[in-house]
């Protein structure tokens, strides 16, 4: 069973990745937010983040920060995610699961194209 | 809200947008009852506010006038025989309790706790948050206080330690007896 000091063992390999990230320019940060209010809670939205979470680090995406927002006020399509790259209009993503989410890291964050079933208004 | 580990993350969030820097879970089982708290030293809820905070039309977002986090933590705990209570005093803090009879057929799964828990210190990492679990006797404590004490400075949101977390948990839990 793990305890507080096997904390050590991973602390070298994050020493290592941590220099890399300091490199890495703060201003070019693209950021994830997943709707976390009562309402996106309850229509799915924990393993919508936990999936943004872990597609980020598998693919070792460095400037991309996934974080939690309220309500925007359209409870029935949530589960909602925004995504803002720098520079670029804000994309909204509804009816967002993590098969969605999967997408959207690997099409609209990876490689610059909207997942356009899933964004409001159409 | 299909597990209990749900309405914590949501209960949390009331925590976190009263300011507080310290939050404890605290989960307890003792014979057939489960006790779940939420205690926070954020800014408190005053007596008028405090009347009314499980009415689902009182709510302090802005977006609409619907606020549903506390009534459904609620409904949960009464539906399955269990009692609701919050009690808070202006500048010191709030507690939300909640008991569930563990065997009855309305009560909700505990749900991911690890998951939970280590998605809140990824998300607001800022936040001292300590996890207090107790199986009928089988406890252990997950403290961010500890944790980062022994992390010489690498920032305890960075995805392999908010993984150690849930794994350390996952853990813990399995060992003080099994899934509720």
């Amino acid at each position: 069973m793990k305890t507080i000091k096997d904390i050590n063992a991973i602390k070298e390999q994050m020493q290592a990745k941590l220099i890399a990230r300091d490199t890495a320019n703060t201003e070019t940060e693209t950021r994830i937010l997943v709707g976390m209010a009562t309402c996106g809670i309850a229509a799915g939205a924990k393993p919508v983040f936990d999936t943004l979470m872990d597609e980020i680090a598998k693919r070792g995406l460095k400037n991309v920060r996934v974080t939690r927002t309220g309500c925007i006020g359209m409870c029935k399509l949530e589960p909602i995610v925004e995504v803002i790259v720098p520079n670029e209009p804000k994309v909204t993503y509804i009816k967002v699961d993590s098969n969605v989410a999967k997408r959207i890291v690997a099409e609209h964050i990876v490689n610059g194209n909207i997942v356009k079933e899933n964004i409001v208004g159409e | 809200m299909r597990e209990l580990a749900l309405n914590i993350l949501d209960i949390v969030e009331n925590s976190v947008s009263a300011g507080s820097s310290i939050i404890e879970i605290d989960i307890s089982v003792k014979d057939n009852m489960l006790t779940i708290s939420i205690k926070d030293n954020g800014c408190g809820i005053s007596s008028d506010m405090l009347k009314n905070i499980t009415d689902p039309f009182v709510t302090s977002r802005t977006t609409r006038k619907v606020g549903m986090g506390i009534p459904l933590f609620k409904m949960a705990s009464e539906n399955s025989g269990g009692d609701f209570s919050i009690k808070s005093t202006k500048g010191v803090g709030t507690v939300v309790t909640a008991t569930f009879v563990v065997d009855n057929i309305d009560r909700p799964p505990l749900g991911n706790i690890a998951s939970t828990f280590s998605g809140l210190v990824y998300m607001n990492s800022d936040i001292r948050y300590i996890l207090k679990y107790n199986n009928n006797g089988k406890s252990f404590v997950v403290d961010t206080k500890e944790i980062e004490d022994n992390l010489d400075g690498i920032p305890i949101n960075e995805y392999e330690v908010v993984k150690f977390i849930e794994d350390m948990i996952k853990e813990n839990m399995l060992e003080s007896g099994g899934i509720l």
